[in-house]
């Protein structure tokens, strides 16, 4: 190993919480990307969390752009860089969270998409707005209690399913989109190279627990991305050229757990009853069989 | 509403709560620190009463989500801070342009940009009043403690009823954040105001023709009328009218609206001015300090006032020039931005009197002696004018 390759590309000592989720997936996906990137970020707990002055976490050059614009910032970077021919073989990374990806980015999002930019877009999901005190998302799961979808007399907490963003992004008929999970690091490493490699856009939604938010203990972060997975909550594909018809399952349990063991060790769906633990089961088993396990 | 009491509260918690009792039962939002335990106490509190709390996708979606539900005949209100409010701005127009009630609470923030997303600042002043693109007439309050937010988000309310647009509440870091005694009255006590409703029959009904108040009645959607809404310049009917002479009539109005009937908007509290030589002007939280300041200035003998405009738009304009007018030789205007409403207050002095600024960038609120130590300076005429 040379000394480039050797210096972690997001310096430790950045102000992630105990347990973070993003914090696992954001050194591996720098360290897959390499230093020859550009990384645009919106606000949000990456940014919070890594550029708190006088400090910066980030060993590659960085710009944080507004809530609502990482992948449009990140678009004027790979096309100014085209246009003078200095693009080469410089990845084009945008970061956002789920909030800056499901809704408020969405636009600029698609706007990259529908352009071709060659630029890879990371969404760090953590299922709510943490950042601001965890309020509901668009990310938000049916069932999950937040400070704007809180549990109570009249509500079981958010009351809709999570946005299927990452089909979405490769409706748009991008070279590149896959889900990935902090869980299966290899998994991911193969589906960032993938994305760099890609001719085009690349979209990656990488689930990430928050012990913060979805309350669970901060030493479990690990287990419960295993868990969402092994439990089909999550599942793991990859999908080139917009296929979505025919996406490729990277992973998938030998034999699934029920939903119970991953809902049952969060806070936030404390509050469950047994009648709305099967009814996520039952949706849970129905989308597991349109991905074919 | 919340029963009648005596309460120890957030400022933004009373906010909620004042819209409440205003009759609003419709809110659309999307978090933004510092405002967002507005948005959670409406989630927490809209489901006990079928209200509707709806999280939106972006500030564009909330304030747009609102002027629809104004129309459909609900009190809406949305609640943001700078970011947020620079996005809302086209449609702010939007709102205006259309005539809709409803309210905007804007929790100011440190800026430009993401800037300071937990402290205070009061840079947002003038971009109540010149942010969206074209000419308008607005109204916008500005709290200065946890009750107050309660209070005037009820007038806000009536407000926007009373004279269709969306109403500001400009609140900042500071008060939104400071837990306080707030007196919540009983629901008699409580003036209510509704929008009016046309007296026409449908068939002659001119949905934007204003009364003697040029203000025209509004029927919502779905009540028989026509309603045709566009922020296009429009005629009495409502309907699109590009031309000059539509143009000069409606705009003119939608000032005039205000403009004329700025003596019943307007509020403003005013503290030992009657003798006074300098007369400091703040709001928000700011003039918590300053009142404090005055008080440490009349105790070293310095003939010290203060004048808190409470709606800044409209501004107190007529009162600034009488006290110029009357004896008053120096205003020194203690704001956290680099000058906004000074230029007013010099404005309307109309050149009788000098006009001083003590600004600050945000992060935190003028200390009572820093306002004092202005005041003196001012006295033994070591500062030339505001710019200094």
């Amino acid at each position: 190993m040379s000394e480039d390759e050797k210096k972690e590309l997001l310096a430790s000592g950045h102000r992630m919480c105990a347990g973070c989720g993003e914090g696992t997936a954001m050194r591996t996906i720098l360290n897959e990307a390499g230093p020859n990137s550009i990384a645009t970020v919106a606000t949000g707990c990456l940014e919070v969390t890594t550029t708190a002055f006088p400090q910066t976490a980030w060993e590659i050059p960085l710009i944080h752009a507004a809530f609502e614009n990482a992948a449009s910032v990140a678009a004027g970077i790979e096309s100014a860089l085209k246009q003078m021919d200095k693009k080469g073989e410089t990845n084009i990374l945008s970061f956002a969270g789920d909030g800056g990806t499901f809704d408020i980015g969405f636009q600029a999002l698609s706007g990259m998409f529908e352009r071709k930019h060659n630029v890879t877009h990371i969404c760090l999901d953590n299922e709510a707005y943490m950042n601001t005190g965890i309020q509901r998302c668009s990310s938000t799961p049916y069932g999950a209690s937040t400070t704007t979808s809180p549990k109570g007399k009249y509500s079981i907490g958010e009351d809709r399913p999570k946005k299927p963003i990452a089909r979405i992004a490769s409706a748009h008929d991008i070279p590149y989109a896959a889900t990935a999970c902090i869980g299966y690091i290899n998994d991911l490493k193969k589906k960032v190279n993938k994305a760099l490699e890609a001719d085009g856009p690349a979209f990656l939604h990488v689930f990430a627990p928050c012990p913060t938010g979805w309350r669970h203990g901060s030493s479990d972060t690990i287990e419960l991305a295993k868990l969402a997975v092994e439990t089909g909550v999550f599942v793991l594909w990859e999908a080139e050229d917009g296929n979505i018809c025919d996406l490729n399952v990277t992973y998938k349990p030998k034999e699934r757990k029920p939903v119970e063991e991953y809902l049952k060790k969060q806070r936030r769906f404390a509050h469950l009853t047994e009648e709305h633990i099967e009814k996520i089961q039952k949706e849970v088993d129905e989308k597991c069989e349109e991905y074919g396990f | 509403m919340m029963k009648p009491g005596t309460y120890f509260m957030e400022g933004n918690t009373a906010c909620a709560e004042g819209a409440i009792a205003a009759g609003c039962t419709f809110f659309a939002g999307y978090p933004i620190t510092p405002a967002s335990e507005i948005l959670e106490r409406m989630a927490k509190r809209f489901p006990e009463f079928h209200g509707s709390y709806l999280q939106m996708e972006d500030e564009l979606a909330s304030i747009t989500a609102i002027l629809g539900a104004s129309w459909a005949g609900r009190k809406a209100m949305t609640a943001t801070s700078g970011p947020g409010f620079s996005l809302m701005m086209e449609n702010y127009g939007l709102g205006l342009m259309t005539e809709t009630p409803c309210v905007i609470v804007n929790v100011m923030r440190g800026g430009p940009s993401t800037g300071l997303p937990t402290k205070v600042a009061q840079g947002d002043v003038n971009q109540t009043r010149w942010g969206t693109h074209g000419d308008v007439g607005v109204v916008v309050y500005v709290p200065s403690s946890p009750q107050e937010m309660f209070d005037l988000t009820i007038k806000a309310f009536n407000t926007s009823e009373k004279y269709r647009l969306p109403v500001v509440v400009l609140s900042d870091e500071m008060v939104s954040h400071m837990t306080e005694k707030v007196d919540i009255p009983k629901k008699e006590d409580i003036e209510i105001v509704e929008r009016k409703k046309p007296e026409e029959p449908p068939e002659r009904s001119l949905p934007f023709c204003p009364d003697e108040d040029l203000v025209p009645p509004m029927a919502n959607a779905g009540e028989g009328y026509s309603v045709h809404v566009t922020g296009l310049t429009h005629d009495e009917k409502g309907h699109p009218s590009i031309d000059e002479e539509t143009q000069n009539k409606l705009v003119t109005r939608l000032i005039d609206k205000i403009r004329k009937n700025a003596d019943d908007i307007l509020e403003y509290e005013e503290y030992m001015v009657q003798d006074a030589d300098i007369i400091v002007v703040a709001y928000g939280s700011v003039y918590r300090a300053a009142r404090e300041a005055v008080e440490i200035a009349r105790d070293k003998g310095i003939k010290a006032g203060l004048l808190r405009p409470i709606t800044i738009w409209p501004f107190p304009e007529d009162r600034i020039y009488d006290l110029a007018k009357n004896g008053t030789d120096n205003f020194l205007v203690a704001e956290i931005n680099f000058g906004q409403i000074v230029f007013e207050v010099e404005r309307c002095t109309g050149g009788a009197a000098n006009t001083y600024l003590a600004p600050r960038m945000g992060g935190n609120i003028h200390t009572p002696e820093e306002i004092v130590d202005r005041m003196e300076a001012i006295e033994e005429g070591k500062i030339p004018d505001f710019k200094e």
